[in-house]
């Protein structure tokens, strides 16, 4: 395999993954680093790369300061109700005291942002949300990052962390591939910043066959933040908190502007309202301090959108499904129907094609909603992620060492998905995580911690190895047999990823259980999974480098998936019952697990630890009724 | 599918392969043209059918559940700085036309050159501040926002 090798030295800030996390990051190091070399190595290509990749209709996270609507610590009021507790509130009010001012910046780029004319301010979908003309967003933030990167390398997947031969536990660099050429891409960086997504596609999804790809997140998002990190040996912190979204049903299409601003709402097959009805049924599972129907109405504190899941499932097991959106009343508006036809070309264009091909007119006819398999990620309504010091003038001690961003490997950060018990950050938040860690990564260089960093060529060979395994197993093994997918040395990426997607539905709490899952069923997914990544290893065959990236997006989701299921096992209750259910410890226990769940697995030994870790409370409890919205 | 090629539109330019975020259009080496290699990775995010200078590229909806006969067109006019959409439902009674912006600005101009920005100081290096803040979070001379200005402080940590 005649595939050059092409280093790229004296890095200062490695961006890895240029979503929106990544393109914050890159924007923000060229101002507090100016001399500093910025480089982004990116699977796709950053113009469209990412979950923004299609567009955005809203921003999910904006305060209002300029306007006087909301502050910082009343989103984390919001974050904390909806994750039922658990949400890092000094993450995540760093990030909404700054998030404004990304916010502002898109604008200033030529983002196009409504506005509501009465009050001059944004057009707010909902007290979080404001309604863009985003179809060029992603186009928009990568334009601001590629002026600011001193390189920018697209179509490289980033398989591995480099680490410091020189001193434990730092970061030196990444490598990975170039998905084109098939060379192999070495960067020694003083600093590396994961902004490298979530995962989809680790749970079965209820598409199937051709459409396999119609997921809600991107098919792309590969776990590939997760995988990086863990095998880096970061901690890793809430990855049992996986999320189950209630969205149209077959398309994926959001539902976010269609409850909030256009005001629609759902009921049962028999055309009744049915959340209400579980309420006490659920309060009783999960106690009043985290539903509390009556408080909700007085003060329109949010119930937890896991819980409203609950009631969705719940209904639709008692047999009165289909559930469905009653859009029949907004949408004899003319304005409103443009705005939600508008809100899925903007983002889920899937959707207006579905409801083209089977004529459904929202006009006319009230579409079906369903929940989804299960997503890990650490950006959307969710916290899955790295375990990541604070900002020092508002951290704990236990959580800040350091570094704002900075995880527990140092001299390695995260944005977005990246980052674990920041929930509710979304495309502004994640855009906002990214400048916070770039301005951390420079003064971490500033202040002469990533000085006498070594890495060998050894470790440079070895991965080198292990990274074209899969094209070498395909080109010894495929000729024994006459011809087709099957042979007894190997699988492809797409049956292995279909052997994943199948275990981890079953054992781990898909929706072909009804996400339900025990102690037992666990510990047999583990022991499968084990299987899968041992087949990994010695039989993994990729025709060519397309399928060479496959492999690697599946390596790193058979890593996050094993993480989802060692977090899943440790934490014995059911904390967000509508996202997961543990049958064997069905209520919320706050007695036993009001508290971070953290893990680390060992490099050498792949062993897990897990540890659990004190929740602080920054912000108190006293919710004003929403201004905004 | 659900993204395909027509034959005859294409002449292999290949800007929708460099586009695809899923990696997955590619030029058929014989033909000399794009094709979808992996339809079931695909998004349906239309940014190969945007990105095609011969319009080239459609979609049909996912054979899992949408039936044939319907179409969704797209057209992004970067200079305008305006997209525009084509919606026809398969029985016919519904054709749609939408617009929307994509851009306030001439495609470029917004962005700020860093490095001809004025040097941070070293207070800002020391404090939380990013670029451009605390203006740009409420357009006045304020601080940033901190525990003790949101007349918070600091709760214990509690395990269980
Ligand atoms: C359908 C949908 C609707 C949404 N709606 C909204 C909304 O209305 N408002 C809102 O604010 N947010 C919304 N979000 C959420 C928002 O998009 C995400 O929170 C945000 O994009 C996360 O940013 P990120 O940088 O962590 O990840 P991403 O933006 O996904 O970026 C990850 C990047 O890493 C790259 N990458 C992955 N693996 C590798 C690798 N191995 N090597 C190199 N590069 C790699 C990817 O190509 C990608 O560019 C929505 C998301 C989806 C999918
Ligand atoms: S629609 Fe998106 S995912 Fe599908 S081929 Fe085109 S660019 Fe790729
Ligand atoms: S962009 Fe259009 S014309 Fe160019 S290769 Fe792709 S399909 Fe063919």
């Amino acid at each position: 395999m005649g595939y050059k090798t092409i280093v790229e030295d004296n890095i200062d800030v490695l961006v890895v993954g240029a979503g929106l996390g990544g393109t914050g990051a890159a924007f923000e190091a060229r101002y507090w680093g100016r001399d500093k070399k910025i480089v982004i190595a990116e699977k796709a290509n950053i113009d469209r790369s990412g979950a923004v990749a299609q567009g955005l209709y809203a921003i999910n996270c904006y305060m209002g300061a300029r306007f006087g609507e909301n502050n910082p610590e009343d989103h984390v009021r919001y974050a904390r109700i909806d994750l039922m507790g658990m949400v890092r509130e000094d993450l995540a009010f760093d990030m909404a005291r700054h998030v404004d001012s990304a916010v502002h910046q898109f604008e200033e780029w030529g983002l196009p942002i409504m506005r509501n004319k009465k009050k001059g301010s944004y057009q707010r979908e909902g007290r979080w949300q404001i309604m863009i003309h985003g179809e060029s967003y992603k186009p928009i933030v990568a334009e601001a990052a590629k002026r600011s990167a001193d390189k920018v390398y697209n179509r490289i997947c980033v398989t591995h962390l480099l680490l410091d031969e020189a001193k434990e536990n730092r970061i030196a660099g990444a490598v990975g591939f170039n998905v084109r050429t098939g060379n192999y891409h070495v960067f020694k960086s003083k600093t590396v910043i994961v902004g490298a997504g979530g995962a989809s596609n680790i749970f079965k999804p209820r598409s199937v066959g051709e459409g396999a790809g119609r997921v809600w997140y991107a098919p792309w998002s590969s776990g590939s933040a997760y995988g990086l990190m863990i095998d880096a040996g970061a901690k890793m912190t809430q990855m049992e908190n996986r999320i189950v979204l209630a969205r149209f049903k077959d398309g994926y299409g959001p539902v976010g502007a269609y409850f909030l601003h256009l005001k629609t709402y759902t009921q049962n097959g028999l055309g009744e309202k049915y959340e209400e009805k579980w309420w006490p049924q659920l309060q009783e599972m999960v106690g009043k301090e985290y539903l509390d129907p009556e408080a909700s109405h007085l003060t329109h504190r949010p119930i937890p959108t896991c819980l409203r899941n609950h009631a969705l499932i719940s209904e639709v097991n008692a047999g009165r499904g289909p559930i469905h959106m009653v859009t029949m009343e907004a949408f004899q508006d003319p304005h409103l129907e443009e705005i939600g036809w508008h809100n899925f070309l903007g983002m889920t264009v899937g959707q207006a094609v579905l409801w083209a091909a089977t004529n459904v007119d929202p006009k006319y006819e009230n579409p079906e909603l369903t929940t989804s398999e299960p997503y890990v990620m650490g950006s959307h309504a969710t916290g899955c992620g790295g375990w990541a010091s604070g900002p020092e003038d508002v951290s704990p001690p236990e959580y800040f060492w350091g570094y704002n961003r900075m995880m527990t490997v140092e001299g390695l950060f995260g944005a977005g998905d990246a980052i674990g018990g920041t929930p509710h950050a979304f495309s502004s938040g994640s855009f906002t995580e990214g400048r916070l860690a770039a301005k951390a990564a420079c003064k971490y260089i500033d202040d002469g911690k990533a000085e006498g960093i070594r890495v060998s060529d050894r470790q440079i060979e070895e991965l080198r190895e292990k990274i074209y395994k899969p094209l070498e197993t395909y080109r010894v093994y495929s000729n024994e047999v006459v011809a087709g997918t099957v042979n007894p040395n190997f699988i492809n990426p797409r049956q292995g990823l279909d052997r994943l997607q199948k275990l981890m539905d079953e054992y781990c709490g898909g929706f072909g259980v009804n996400y339900m899952t025990n102690g037992n069923l666990l510990k047999i997914g583990l022991k499968k999974l084990k299987w899968l990544e041992e087949d990994w290893h010695n039989g993994m065959g990729a025709a060519d480098i397309h399928e060479l990236l496959r492999a690697w997006e599946l390596y790193h989701r058979i890593r996050t998936s094993e993480c989802v299921f060692q977090h899943t096992l440790f934490r014995e209750e059911t904390r967000w019952p509508g996202y997961y259910y543990r049958g064997d410890f069905m209520k919320l226990d706050d007695k036993n697990w009001h508290c971070l769940t953290v893990s680390r697995r060992d490099r050498k030994t792949g062993q897990y630890t897990m540890e659990k870790a004190p929740l602080y409370h920054l912000v108190d409890d006293k919710e004003k009724t929403a201004k905004a919205g | 599918m659900p993204t395909f090629v027509y034959m005859t539109r294409c002449d292999g330019c290949g800007q929708c392969v460099d586009i695809c975020p899923s990696d997955i259009m590619h030029i058929d080496k014989s033909l000399r043209r794009a094709y979808n290699i992996e339809p079931n990775m695909c998004w349906e995010c239309y940014s190969c059918v945007k990105a095609c200078p011969h319009h080239a590229i459609d979609v049909r909806g996912y054979a899992d559940f949408a039936p044939l006969g319907h179409s969704v067109r797209v057209h992004r006019d970067e200079e305008k700085g305006i997209i525009s959409w084509r919606i026809k439902f398969r029985n016919g009674k519904k054709d749609m036309d939408l617009v929307a912006p994509i851009t306030t600005k001439p495609w470029g101009t917004g962005f700020p050159d860093l490095k001809a920005e004025p040097a941070p100081s070293k207070e800002m290096r020391a404090s939380q501040l990013l670029y451009k803040e605390p203006k740009y979070i409420r357009m006045d001379d304020g601080d940033i926002r901190t525990l003790k200005s949101a007349g918070l402080s600091l709760k214990a940590g509690v395990y269980y």
